[in-house]
């Protein structure tokens, strides 16, 4: 019998797709339902942020920052403004550096949320979802009291942040965090631990620690790989050196180590650790000023400086220059995603269509900061 | 029905034409008052999955149309019948339009030979089981064609998917209601609930006979949930990898039909696993009321639709909770888990009623003790 003849099939997943986290194109070359290649088309939503910084003012820039990575806009702000601080040398008041913590810390838990919230809706159960959802809102409105804003917030000033405290905000938050703190056990036995769940998940997308490092992935996507790298351990920067907290990492206790539920289960348990530290942080919260004296017209000293913090999504880094007027000379962003992506092709080879949308959410890639 | 027939037949000869527009135009009448109820149903069946749904992810659901947003249904009925009719350039029209009226018009024709009372019944069929089986199984003919003709690769996965899925998950269905059959040793659907009456309530019920028909039950209710494209099993629509499957260039009425059909089989698969594993539209209490037999008739009906809708809350509570398996994994599950397990029951069924002459265990448990 002559075999039956078949061919390769191409496949546009997006930009409109409901599983590609915004507007990712990727060309599917797949056999049937396995993925050959899938070769990801990048820049639908690029704004030239990158140009816009150079004519901008120092201060301007900061609500762009926003929309890097909008999910986490808190985090984002907090990396340009230590950036700008030392290439001017500023000096942040104690207080300040806390809020900007509590603040971070609460968005990267918020960030996270939504990573697990639409991570489950890849898959297929859409109610954790709605649970992530519920509990972010709770987070806006914590970001709401202090800032007005629930999306992106522009919180973090050059020197300081826009506003202290509104009152009864402490006790709101701890309010929350009481209130949060079991819901993530309620997510484990939601989803996490779901036997479903974990037979789509274990053993796909493999990445090995050495790969990992070379690819320049970083954030949960590196620890989930067992690398233990988190900069606000490694590099310790702001006041992270004060508080306790551990580094989770992947260990494979359900497949291999760097599988797409290793990946996942690193992000559950940092929520839990953002949780210990903003308590830390509420309760050695010091009184004095919000802000550094900035004047009016910001002039930083010529010079460069490299700057990286750990977001939720990874390192993001920026590269600022300054020729000493009131504009940037030239600020290029190091976007985590943007890193992330440059595995992509490589990991998708042999998956099936099903697996590349664990893939997809697995890496928590958000395309804003990607195309920048 | 079949009285109606017999009527007509007594009254004038068979054949003159006055009994055979009679006939046709009864036909008619009853196609379209099964037809029409079918649709009700489906209608409220979307408020039932969005109400539960809403229960189930703390949310309030549809609220605003018509009394707790009862009227909702209608509402977004008329809004796909006034939308745009869009079949874009490149299909194979005919398939395209025909498809998703062979997938309504499959799932409708089920609700003719279920049992829904004693009496209430719209065509008794001798060969009930096999017809509903039969007939559900040209659901997935308008699935193919709508894949196919759709000529869209997420359409074609889905559609590919649909025929893989489903197809395979018809032979643990119909192996797993064998081991019925060969207890009732009838495929009349009024017949199977009678064989189920008797003194011991609810005991008496299909799903109590012996521990292979016990089993049975859940292969029978794991199948049809793929069968009805359910999560854990729904991947012929896989809304996050295949944007919709099937029904992706689907809008308007033509994606509203595909809609409802799988309301209907939701329903069919659940009224198959009440009738034959749970006693259909017997109640123990019901059953030795001495009251007028149209009241009779009328709570009976109430027990049937409400062991069916608990079946159905029970897919949708499922359906709200589980992620998805994956192509390959569904297929093994298909057959190297339901099947084999299917095949045990039948063997396992066939010598418990050699073994112990047709008898259940709660005759048995009671013989032992007399």
């Amino acid at each position: 019998m002559a075999a039956l003849e078949s061919e390769e099939m191409f496949i546009n997943m997006g930009p409109q797709h409901p599983s590609t986290h915004g507007v990712l194109r990727l060309m599917l070359r797949t056999d049937g339902e396995v993925v050959r290649e899938a070769v990801p088309h990048i820049g639908y939503l690029h704004r030239s942020l990158e140009k816009i910084a150079e004519n901008v003012t120092y201060s301007q820039f900061m609500p762009f920052t926003d929309r890097l990575d909008y999910l986490a806009s808190m985090n984002c702000n907090h990396v340009y403004a230590m950036a700008v601080e030392r290439l001017a040398g500023i000096e942040v008041p104690e207080r300040a550096e806390y809020l900007r913590v509590i603040m971070a810390e609460l968005n990267r838990i918020s960030s996270h949320l939504i990573a697990f919230g639409s991570f489950g809706a890849d898959m297929g159960a859409f109610t954790p979802f709605i649970y992530a959802i519920r509990e972010r809102e709770k987070i806006n409105d914590l970001f709401e009291m202090v800032c007005g804003a629930r999306l992106t917030y522009n919180y973090y000033r050059i020197g300081g942040v826009a506003q202290d405290l509104p009152e009864g905000f402490v006790g709101k938050t701890r309010e929350f965090l009481d209130y949060f703190e079991p819901k993530v056990k309620e997510y484990n036995r939601l989803l996490s631990w779901n036997k479903i769940f974990l037979k789509r998940l274990t053993n796909i997308a493999v990445i090995k620690p050495e790969e990992a490092i070379a690819y320049g992935v970083t954030g949960p996507n590196l620890r989930g790989s067992g690398v233990k790298w988190d900069l606000r351990k490694n590099e310790p920067y702001s006041v992270y050196d004060r508080f306790e907290f551990e580094v989770p990492v992947g260990t494979g206790e359900k497949g291999t180590v760097g599988d797409c539920w290793d990946r996942y289960w690193v992000r559950i348990r940092e929520m839990e650790e953002s949780v210990r530290i903003i308590r830390q942080a509420l309760d050695r919260l010091p009184d004095g000023e919000i802000r550094a004296k900035v004047p009016r017209v910001f002039k930083p000293p010529e010079g460069e400086v490299y700057l990286r913090a750990e977001n939720p999504r990874g390192d993001l880094g920026f590269y600022l220059v300054s020729d000493g007027s009131t504009n940037p000379y030239r600020l290029k962003i190091r976007a985590p995603s943007f890193c992330t992506m440059s595995i992509f092709r490589k990991l998708s080879q042999g998956l099936m269509v099903a697996d590349l949308v664990a893939l997809i959410g697995s890496l928590d890639i958000i395309l804003p900061e990607i195309d920048r | 029905m079949q009285f109606a027939i017999q009527w007509l037949v007594d009254k004038f000869s068979f054949l003159s034409p006055i009994s055979i527009l009679l006939l046709i135009s009864l036909m008619f009448i009853v196609g379209t008052v099964v037809l029409l109820l079918a649709m009700l149903y489906e209608g409220l069946g979307t408020y039932a999955l969005r109400k539960i749904g809403g229960d189930i992810q703390v949310r309030i659901g549809p609220n605003r149309v018509g009394p707790v947003g009862l009227l909702q249904f209608l509402a977004d009925g008329v809004k796909l019948f006034l939308k745009e009719d869009i079949v874009p350039t490149v299909v194979d029209k005919k398939l395209f339009i025909l498809a998703p009226f062979i997938t309504f018009a499959a799932s409708c024709a089920a609700f003719v030979a279920l049992s829904y009372s004693d009496r209430l019944v719209i065509s008794n069929l001798n060969i009930g089981l096999f017809y509903l089986l039969a007939i559900s199984s040209l659901v997935v003919i308008g699935v193919i064609m709508a894949g196919w003709a759709s000529n869209s690769k997420w359409s074609l996965l889905g559609g590919m998917r649909a025929a893989a899925q489903i197809v395979s998950y018809e032979i643990p269905i119909g192996l797993s209601l064998l081991s019925v059959i060969l207890i009732t040793q009838s495929l009349n659907m009024g017949e199977i609930i009678r064989s189920q009456s008797g003194g011991w309530g609810i005991l008496n019920w299909h799903i109590f006979h012996n521990p292979f028909v016990f089993i049975s039950f859940f292969i029978y209710f794991t199948a049809a949930l793929a069968e009805v494209n359910q999560t854990p099993f729904d991947l012929p629509e896989t809304e996050s990898e295949l944007v919709a499957g099937y029904f992706t260039e689907y809008s308007g009425m033509r994606f509203g039909f595909f809609f409802m059909a799988e309301w209907g089989e939701i329903f069919i698969v659940s009224a198959i696993a009440v009738t034959l594993f749970l006693g259909g539209w017997q109640l123990p209490i019901i059953n030795n009321l001495d009251i007028h037999i149209y009241l009779k008739n009328l709570l009976q009906l109430g027990v049937f639709l409400g062991k069916t809708f608990l079946l159905i809350y029970l897919m949708l509570w499922i359906r709200w909770t589980l992620p998805r398996l994956r192509v390959d994994q569904i297929m093994y599950m298909c057959w190297k888990v339901l099947l084999p397990f299917a095949f045990f029951n039948i063997i396992g069924t066939g010598l418990w009623l050699l073994i112990f002459k047709g008898k259940g265990i709660p005759e048995l448990v009671i013989q032992l003790f007399s």
